[in-house]
């Protein structure tokens, strides 16, 4: 008690008042707070959300939320100490009705190393529950806050260094429903941004801890949904038909990285803006505060992926802020067309652009000689390299395919086909499965001018990839075994050399 | 409370008469004091503390020790010390502890007697902060974003280990073994540190454990890892303990 004393106040005397208000306030509130119904909140982890509520008068809702103190992957072969809300990144939503009471559990688990709380933004009141619930660990906090305006919240931690706490994963969100409900949809999906600072780069490999000056300087080396690279990708994609309602409680944690969310091949029919009560129609990208949110609502019309982003792309590109959402369902090319690729005709004007003064390239194969060896990969093609003897461990193989998938899968395709006449096959490709050297170089070095591959003219331009030489060498082997037929063909000594041999 | 406070006081008797029995001396250094730019200020303009010279000890108190000390002091066993003073959690680990390990599930009341069974009492924040501002070279490397970087990496790391033996790294300038990297220890005055005399200040620094408010009333806001020190005692009450929390005397 002594420790909440206000300055100039007595230990007793501040001990004595808050017990007089304790029982002003407890006596008339404990037969209201009785008839209430009780309701254990129900915790599912993201991207799923509890189900919608349609209770019509208000109840006393139980959370239980523990605190866990987990490692576990932040990308493919790169491990982080996540301190989580429930053991997931965001935190495990919490959903309720507008004039609820929350009789808030929070459980710091005896096996953690760290003190908790947890600041809602949906409490009214100083520190939004923050400084009642703040443990150590191997104890628990009860809070009981009346939930009084219906929105979309951020929930916390709020221990110093705070900063740290958010960085390291501890926020999730609080569902506020209006008295009235809201309409029922076909899915609903819980994604959060947050921003992640490690003491190496973007994806190196092993286990990383946090960097406290990177988070100072708010320059993330991460900026993902859900809390990993790849939380909503592949796999974990989140799933639609064409035709169905989708509704999303999309929120930032930060600590510092605003997000511009948009969604790559939709328009959102509503956005309520920043969480509130009131929507916007037709919006193409909204922004999203740290510590705040929105709901949007959609309907994919046509089947496909569509892309979640921070349009701030460099985070999507390179810092892992991409997220997917797979439409199934009926093609209809009234809405989205099929396109149509030809050359420009030969008397068409050509451009006054200096000449490139990139060297030819080296002789490719002629394209009959292509044609010939056809889709089969020959095995004395592939033999002139000098394949390392082991097949490639899982971890390297997952590894390789996500840098695939965020490094190459933009414009070869995430089955490697290409786009014919724009950018060249990597799959059941000639030109690859006889030089894979070259590709290699060509990831290192970018590469402009005319090349022919599987017999079709290309004359585009790829821009050096900023990878390391094990996800160089990894992702050469990946596209030669799983898009080539083919065995590994290098590793990172011979790329490393091949970087040297650059610099000179 | 009054029948507490006579057994507390019997248990402190039975300690200092065990006090002339034989068992190895604990070694104490001595630590000159002075200015400290702390990371809880005197007052609201972020004056530096003035930190007396005092002893304090260079290694955190071990099972092995605190084993002897309830065997001297059976009021202080894990089931026999009253609940106002160790909660149901206090020595559990005790019994399995590794003897070179650090004692762990220890309250603030059981730790302050343990000390006074020596002599000494709990060393007070200001106290502990200056011993842990030192690295092995340096008075104070709290600027060597470097040496920050290793204490947080001991952070980083899941906490599903318990504390290791004492004294594996290199002490600090003072010779003080393990205030970094091992554990969390009391201070006498943890249930203090949050509560300004000056009402100038406004706010009760109590407020800093929390999100932005901190950025308030807290002087060195990089030092991330002392901050969190600050955070876990704040959230502590005296018949509180954990799995990794222990404690060393000072004199």
């Amino acid at each position: 008690m002594n420790k909440n004393s206000k300055p100039g106040l007595s230990i007793v005397s501040s001990a004595a008042l808050a017990a007089a208000i304790a029982m002003a306030f407890v006596a008339p509130a404990a037969p209201a707070a009785e008839r209430l119904p009780v309701v254990v909140q129900e915790l599912v982890a993201p991207p799923a959300v509890p189900p919608r509520i349609t209770r019509t008068t208000p109840a006393k809702v139980v959370v239980n939320l523990t605190v866990e103190e987990v490692e576990r992957e932040i990308a493919p072969g790169t491990r982080y100490t996540f301190w989580t809300f429930g053991g997931t990144v965001p935190g495990k939503m919490i959903r309720v009705r507008e004039g609820d009471t929350v009789e808030l559990h929070l459980q710091n688990l005896a096996g953690n190393k760290l003190p908790h709380n947890i600041d809602l933004h949906s409490v009214t009141g100083p520190g939004g529950g923050a400084a009642q619930t703040l443990i150590a660990p191997g104890n628990e906090a009860e809070f009981t806050f009346k939930a009084l305006a219906p929105g979309l919240y951020v929930y916390h931690c709020a221990t110093a260094p705070v900063g740290m706490h958010v960085a390291n994963g501890m926020y999730g969100m609080i569902l506020v429903e209006p008295a009235e409900g809201m309409a029922p949809v076909d899915h609903e999906y819980y994604v959060m941004q947050g921003d992640f600072y490690t003491t190496g780069q973007y994806r190196a490999g092993g286990l990383q801890n946090f960097d406290m000056q990177k988070a100072i300087d708010e320059k993330p080396t991460y900026v993902v949904f859900n809390g990993a690279d790849g939380a909503l990708t592949g796999a974990n994609a989140l799933k639609a038909k064409a035709g169905e309602s989708v509704r999303m409680f999309f929120g930032v944690g930060g600590p510092n990285i605003t997000s511009s969310f948009h969604v790559i091949g939709t328009i959102f029919d509503k956005v309520y803006t920043e969480g509130g009560k009131h929507f916007q129609e037709n919006v193409q990208t909204t922004m999203v505060p740290t510590g705040g949110s929105t709901i949007v609502e959609f309907t994919p019309r046509v089947p496909g992926e569509l892309v979640l982003v921070d349009h701030s792309l460099t985070r999507a590109f390179n810092k892992g802020a991409i997220g997917m959402i797979s439409v199934t369902g009926e093609e209809r090319p009234e809405i989205y067309a099929k396109g149509i690729k030809r050359p420009l005709p030969a008397d068409a004007p050509m451009l006054a652009a200096k000449p490139s003064t990139t060297p030819a390239p080296a002789p490719v194969p002629a394209v009959k000689a292509a044609k010939a060896t056809g889709a089969v990969p020959t095995v004395k093609a592939v033999a002139r390299a000098p394949a390392p003897a082991a097949a490639p461990a899982p971890a390297t193989h997952l590894r390789a395919r996500a840098v695939y998938d965020a490094n190459c899968s933009a414009c070869h395709q995430p089955d490697g086909k290409g786009v014919p006449g724009v950018f060249p096959p990597l799959a059941n490709s000639d030109f690859f499965q006889q030089r894979p050297y070259e590709m290699a170089h060509i990831v290192l070095n970018g590469r402009s001018g005319e090349l022919v591959v599987n017999g079709e003219h290309y004359n585009g331009v790829m821009p050096p990839q900023d990878l390391s030489d094990d996800d160089i060498a990894a992702v050469i082997n990946y596209i030669s075994t799983d898009m080539n037929n083919g065995k590994p063909v290098l590793d990172a000594a011979k790329v490393r050399e091949m970087r040297a041999a650059r610099s000179k | 409370m009054g029948r507490a406070a006579v057994r507390l006081a019997a248990a402190f008797a039975a300690a200092l008469v065990a006090s002339g029995g034989a068992w190895a001396e604990p070694a104490y250094r001595l630590l000159p004091g002075g200015t400290l730019r702390s990371v809880l200020p005197d007052d609201a303009a972020g004056a530096d503390v003035t930190v007396a010279p005092f002893q304090l000890r260079e290694r955190p108190v071990s099972n092995a020790e605190f084993r002897a000390f309830v065997a001297r002091s059976p009021d202080w066993a894990r089931g026999q010390a009253p609940s106002l003073f160790a909660g149901p959690s206090y020595l559990a680990a005790l019994a399995d502890g590794a003897d070179d390990a650090p004692v762990t599930h220890v309250s603030w009341h059981a730790a302050a007697a343990y000390c006074a069974s020596e002599g000494a009492r709990l060393p007070r924040w200001h106290e502990w902060e200056f011993a842990a501002a030192a690295d092995a070279t340096r008075a104070d490397a709290r600027d060597d974003p470097a040496w920050l970087a290793t204490i947080l990496a001991w952070y980083s790391a899941p906490g599903s280990k318990v504390p290791g033996a004492i004294g594996q790294g290199a002490p600090n300038v003072y010779g003080i073994h393990d205030l970094h990297g091992l554990q969390w220890e009391w201070v006498e005055d943890f249930n203090g540190l949050f509560v300004d005399a000056d009402s100038r200040a406004g706010q009760g620094k109590r407020q800093l454990a929390f999100c932005g408010a901190g950025a308030v009333s807290l002087a060195d806001r990089r030092n991330y890892a002392i901050l969190m020190r600050v955070a876990l005692l704040a959230a502590l009450d005296s018949n509180h303990d954990g799995a990794r929390l222990g404690f060393r005397c000072a004199r």
